[in-house]
């Protein structure tokens, strides 16, 4: 099919695309890659200076690391966890014929539509403030002390917030794979006397492994950089409970000013991300071979 | 026991009636098929006998016992479906395991079965694949698998040979056909191809827009057809159907001849005259399209060679014995 010519033609035009991606890349990992050999902190201006492995050292035996990498595993591990669970359930609901589906379904995707900023200040305002909030009301209409959310379960809160937010994407996923189940083996799982409950356990949910994977895949990678909620609810607080590996960093180069030991971090986060990538990419890869 | 009976079941989906009210009486043991041209409603009505649909209306008797309102599983039959409908995570011990696990049998007996079901089909060396890995003839055979296991009161067949290549088809029609008779089981099979029909069938049942149009054996229905809608979709070629003048002097609306029982001459004068528009020679049979001027398209065949070539002359001459004469309203006339 491809003559010489049009290879030519098809390389020359993707040169553009693939040199600005590149440099687009490459500037800031080197500049990364740079700034964390480097003593460099914006509280002393001038006095950069190579120190070796030395920002490694101090960032990977800071304890607020190891806090932050168990912060961001738990957030992870939860946030999948809620979202499978409850998007199961809830995406078979809405493959069930009722009147006003195309609505309820739209309804039910929007929260992924809203910005992580604005949910999250939604949720720290006017659902889980301690005195104004709709739950705090809730719990005060049956006669209950209200929870101060973010100071009593503070990563909890951060984690029911960002499961909101990625509930409706494993709905729709488990959804769309849902629909596509044939229905002929569903009559002849009933054929074969199989309840509705057997039915889910060994026809439905086998069906749905493979979206399950495409889920869990897609969402940690989403998942391991959650900041603008952690950001606008709790700053990381208190002390370092809802601290997770992004945060820390942020607050390494913005708020103690320590360029060099917040390059060092991202790099670590870079390692981390790629030993998760390297599953994902396996594992997506040999699911959809299938 | 399988005998199953229906009384006047009817089936509409909204104001749409998709059978019409149908009366039937399916001995026990017969191999029973249902036939008839797309959307005509067999595969609904076999659904209402398995259970996946409810009807509208009537009574569905299996052994006597009016099933209507028994959910599929207790209606003691199995059914093997047009994509065969295996679950494509299950090994082909699991797939014909499932319905003995469901009822709650215990292990070894479901082993115990399973690997006598698979003796049967020839499937044992398969026995741990998983569906994707098989042919289409294997996917069809563990799908039969899944359905004799149960030891059913009667097999419902959905089209079940629709999806394979001719050849397959053939012999998978023998070996369903061979199987059936071994196991003595009622069988009723849907089917839009009527060489299927007549090869398989003790009995067909001819459908028609939600009507039964005629229940008999295959040769009856050859030779007898109860109307026109039966004559014309029974046998293949289809026959030939004369109005007019030539109908008439036999006192009839129209007179239909099949295709086998047209002799034909040269360059005869009697009989119905016209010009060969296409000559199908297959060595075995030889068919002819006659275009015959106003009485239309006559198609005539011939067992063997017979060297004539379209544009040739020829005259065509019924069997006086194997004309049927219809009505005007397109049922069979007698005598």
């Amino acid at each position: 099919m491809a003559t010489r010519q049009t290879q030519f033609l098809a390389r020359s035009l993707l040169t553009p695309a693939v040199g600005l991606l590149f440099i687009w890349m490459i500037v800031p990992l080197a500049l990364t890659l740079y700034f964390s050999t480097l003593h460099y902190s914006l509280l002393d201006p001038g006095s950069e200076a190579f120190i070796g492995l030395e920002n490694f050292r101090y960032f990977l035996t800071d304890p607020a690391f190891l806090a932050s990498l168990q912060n961001t595993l738990v957030l992870v591990g939860s946030v999948l966890a809620l979202t499978i669970l409850l998007g199961i359930p809830l995406a078979l609901l809405l493959d069930q014929p009722v009147v006003g589906r195309n609505f309820v379904r739209l309804m039910v995707i929007a929260p992924f539509f809203v910005m992580p900023t604005v949910s999250a200040l939604v949720w720290k305002n006017l659902l889980m403030h301690p005195v104004s909030g709709l739950f705090a009301w809730l719990a005060k209409l049956v006669g209950l002390t209200p929870v101060d959310w973010f100071n009593d379960v503070p990563l909890f809160s951060v984690i029911l917030i960002v499961a909101w937010q990625w509930l409706p994407f494993a709905t729709l996923i488990l959804l769309t794979a849902l629909q596509s189940l044939d229905e002929e083996q569903k009559e002849a799982a009933e054929m074969d006397g199989a309840s509705a409950v057997s039915t889910f356990i060994y026809i439905t949910l086998p069906h749905l492994a493979r979206p399950i994977t495409v889920v869990i895949l897609i969402e940690t990678i989403f998942l391991l950089t959650v900041f603008a909620e952690i950001y606008v609810t709790t700053g990381g607080g208190p002390g370092l409970s809802t601290t997770n590996i992004a945060f820390l960093i942020y607050s390494q180069a913005l708020i103690q000013f320590d360029v060099g030991s917040a390059s060092a971090g991202g790099l670590v986060a870079v390692v981390l991300a790629n030993i998760v990538a390297f599953f994902l990419v396996r594992i997506v890869g040999r699911n959809l071979e299938a | 026991m399988g005998q199953i009976t229906l009384q006047g079941v009817q089936k509409s989906f909204g104001p749409v009636h998709i059978i019409k009210g149908a009366d039937l009486d399916i001995a026990d043991g017969s191999f029973v098929v249902f036939v008839g041209p797309s959307g005509c409603g067999k595969t609904t009505l076999l659904r209402l006998i398995a259970g996946l649909e409810d009807v509208s209306g009537g009574k569905i008797l299996i052994d006597g016992k009016n099933v209507v309102d028994t959910p599929p599983a207790k209606r003691g039959l199995s059914m093997v479906f047009q994509s065969y409908a295996l679950y494509p995570h299950m090994s082909v011990r699991g797939n014909i395991g499932f319905g003995l696990k469901m009822a709650g049998l215990a292990k070894d007996e479901i082993n115990r079965k399973v690997e006598a079901a698979a003796a049967t089909l020839n499937l044992t060396p398969y026995l741990d694949r998983k569906p994707r890995e098989l042919s289409g003839g294997q996917r069809q055979r563990v799908a039969i698998g899944r359905a004799i296991v149960r030891e059913p009161k009667a097999f419902l067949f959905d089209e079940p040979l629709s999806n394979l290549d001719a050849a397959l088809r053939v012999q998978m029609r023998i070996e369903v056909t061979r199987l059936q008779k071994q196991l003595g089981t009622t069988a009723i099979y849907v089917t839009h191809d009527q060489v299927e029909a007549m090869t398989m069938a003790d009995k067909i049942v001819v459908l028609n827009g939600g009507k039964i149009e005629q229940y008999g054996s295959p040769l009856e229905l050859y030779e007898r057809p109860a109307n026109l809608f039966v004559a014309g979709f029974i046998g293949s070629p289809k026959m030939n159907f004369v109005t007019g003048e030539h109908a008439l002097q036999r006192g009839a609306a129209t007179i239909g001849v099949r295709p086998e029982h047209l002799k034909i001459e040269r360059d005869g004068a009697g009989g119905w005259q016209g010009t060969i528009s296409v000559a199908e020679h297959l060595g075995s049979d030889t068919f002819l399209y006659v275009d015959a001027g106003p009485l239309g398209m006559l198609t005539a065949r011939y067992i063997g060679e017979l060297s004539l070539h379209a544009g040739d002359r020829v005259s065509l001459v019924p069997d006086p014995a194997r004309i049927h004469r219809f009505d005007e309203r397109g049922n069979a006339l007698q005598g």
